[in-house]
């Protein structure tokens, strides 16, 4: 056990559910309780609570909040409403993905940045400077309110039959990345239909305080529906099989969102923002590699950091890999060479053997909309 | 936790089992599996191939992580356990029975004396966590 990682208002409960724990972006995290396989299908069939309480908030507030967004940030903050969430990108000069980001624009006035344990203080002291730098430090108050909140996300088909018992009012007629607030426990909470799983579900901000309240209350009105917590293993296949990037593997500052296929976040059309210039040249001019979608054809496991050959040549290598319990297959993200773009079979160095793989078509997989849950 | 008391051990987590003819069965513990958590992929030797003691034989992966098999001693491949390669999740089953992994003939018994006991792996278990 790593001393310096930070634990979260819930590790005494997760100790309690047998939880196993990993440090994750100097947070002690529960990796996983019953089993990888066992949370995945609960998410996959039923439903999953997972401790997002490492996950940063970064707010923007006064009469400049939105142009300040619209600065520091990739996609346009003006495209959604009140009310909405938006995946948006905070880039550096060269384009490279500084941290890939879930907006929720509460008012003209006020807009929450959730960014990734590992970015916080990064995007938090970058964000600063930058607005420092454009003049905005008038019109706008940047705060680091992550400790003001703890994360929980509910996910899985069920997931809205379960948070609907505790927040009866305001659940059924919450949209996809729609958020509203409300009040829990005699504190503002927020709740958003967002998540990274692929399922339907939703994510719950609230004072750290409350978090063991909530965590009990959920695994309470989910206990009919065989609810079960989830730790990041389950939480990083999920988000693998759904297609979706991981910063730190599909993203960094080498990347851009181009490169990385994330084109539709990027406003073209806003003017000027951090990073545009790069984004734009390359748009107009194309990139020198781009992230794929495999499935083995083959025996075998890619994992990060396996080398892609499209025939003799080195044409890439594989960012996260990962065995699909839902699909019952070997599957990854990898970066080729542009010029590889179009092949249709690469091989994977795997320990030293040539295993083949196909192209396919992120994402590997798909919930269907209105499908029924599975019977209990 | 299963420690049987009729297997010699290894620090790298395999278990031993002594038969007749110069031969062994080998095969992961009951802490390995479950340290690894499901296993979903598994990688053997073929018949025949040569194992040298503390070298890397094989992998087991689960979901998330790869881990090697070192070799617990010297010698020839004598049986692979196929069944585990179509069904690797038996090795979160049953660790010491339906999921050994090799039968080896060995190079030298005396390799033998440098395992260690149910006892002593017992403890050394408790120390890594």
């Amino acid at each position: 056990m790593t001393e310096e990682n930070k634990i979260t208002p819930l590790h005494e409960t997760h100790k309690a559910h047998g939880a196993s724990f990993v440090g994750f972006a100097g947070f002690l995290m529960p990796v996983k309780y019953k089993g990888v396989i066992s949370e995945i299908e609960a998410v996959r069939q039923r439903a999953g609570l997972f401790d997002v309480c490492h996950m940063g908030q970064i707010e923007l507030t006064g009469s400049g909040a939105l142009k300040a967004a619209n600065y520091l940030l990739s996609n346009d903050v003006l495209k959604v409403a009140e009310g909405q969430c938006q995946y948006t990108f905070a880039c550096n000069v060269s384009g490279g993905v500084l941290d890939d980001i879930v907006l929720y624009r509460f008012s003209d006035e006020r807009v929450l940045l959730c960014v990734n344990a590992i970015n916080t203080e990064k995007i938090y002291t970058w964000a600063v400077d930058v607005l420092d730098n454009k003049g905005f430090s008038d019109t706008v108050k940047i705060t680091d309110l992550s400790e003001n909140y703890a994360q929980l996300a509910l996910q899985g088909p069920y997931a809205e039959k379960i948070l609907e018992k505790l927040m009866p009012a305001v659940v059924k007629s919450l949209r996809y990345y729609r958020f509203t607030e409300l009040e829990l426990y005699g504190d503002t909470a927020i709740v958003s239909r967002t998540g990274y799983t692929g399922e339907d579900g939703f994510e719950i901000y609230l004072d750290p305080e409350n978090a063991v309240k909530l965590w009990q209350d959920l695994m309470e009105a989910g206990e009919e529906f065989a609810l079960e917590p989830c730790g990041l293993g389950a939480r990083d296949t999920l988000r693998l099989e759904a297609g979706l990037p991981l910063y730190g593997f599909e993203l960094s500052e080498e990347l851009t969102p181009i490169e990385a296929g994330l084109k539709r976040f990027v406003s073209f059309t806003k003017g000027e923002f951090a990073g545009s210039d790069v984004l734009e040249r390359q748009k107009e001019k194309g990139v020198e590699k781009i992230l794929i979608a495999i499935e083995m054809k083959e025996r075998g496991i890619p994992r990060a950091g396996y080398e892609l050959y499209a025939g003799d040549e080195k044409a890439g290598h594989v960012t996260s890999g990962t065995f699909s319990p839902t699909l019952d297959k070997a599957i990854a993200l990898a970066y080729v060479s542009s010029r590889h773009k179009d092949e249709k079979s690469f091989f994977i160095d795997i320990r030293g053997k040539m295993r083949e793989a196909a192209k396919v078509v992120a994402p590997f997989y798909k919930r269907e909309k209105n499908a029924k849950a599975a019977a209990l | 936790m299963d420690f049987p008391g009729d297997l010699k051990y290894t620090k790298e987590h395999e278990w031993v089992k002594e038969g007749d003819d110069n031969t062994v069965v080998i095969g992961i513990t009951d802490y390995a599996q479950d340290s690894l958590g499901d296993v979903v992929y598994v990688e053997l030797p073929q018949e025949g191939a040569t194992l040298t003691k503390d070298e890397p034989f094989g992998v087991v992966e689960s979901v998330k992580a790869v881990s090697d098999l070192y070799a617990p001693l010297s010698g020839t491949v004598v049986e692979v356990n196929d069944a585990i390669i179509d069904s690797p999740e038996s090795i979160n089953e049953e660790p010491y029975g339906d999921a050994w992994l090799l039968k080896v003939e060995l190079s030298s018994t005396d390799e033998l004396n440098g395992l260690i006991n149910a006892e002593e792996y017992k403890a050394f278990t408790e120390e890594e966590k």
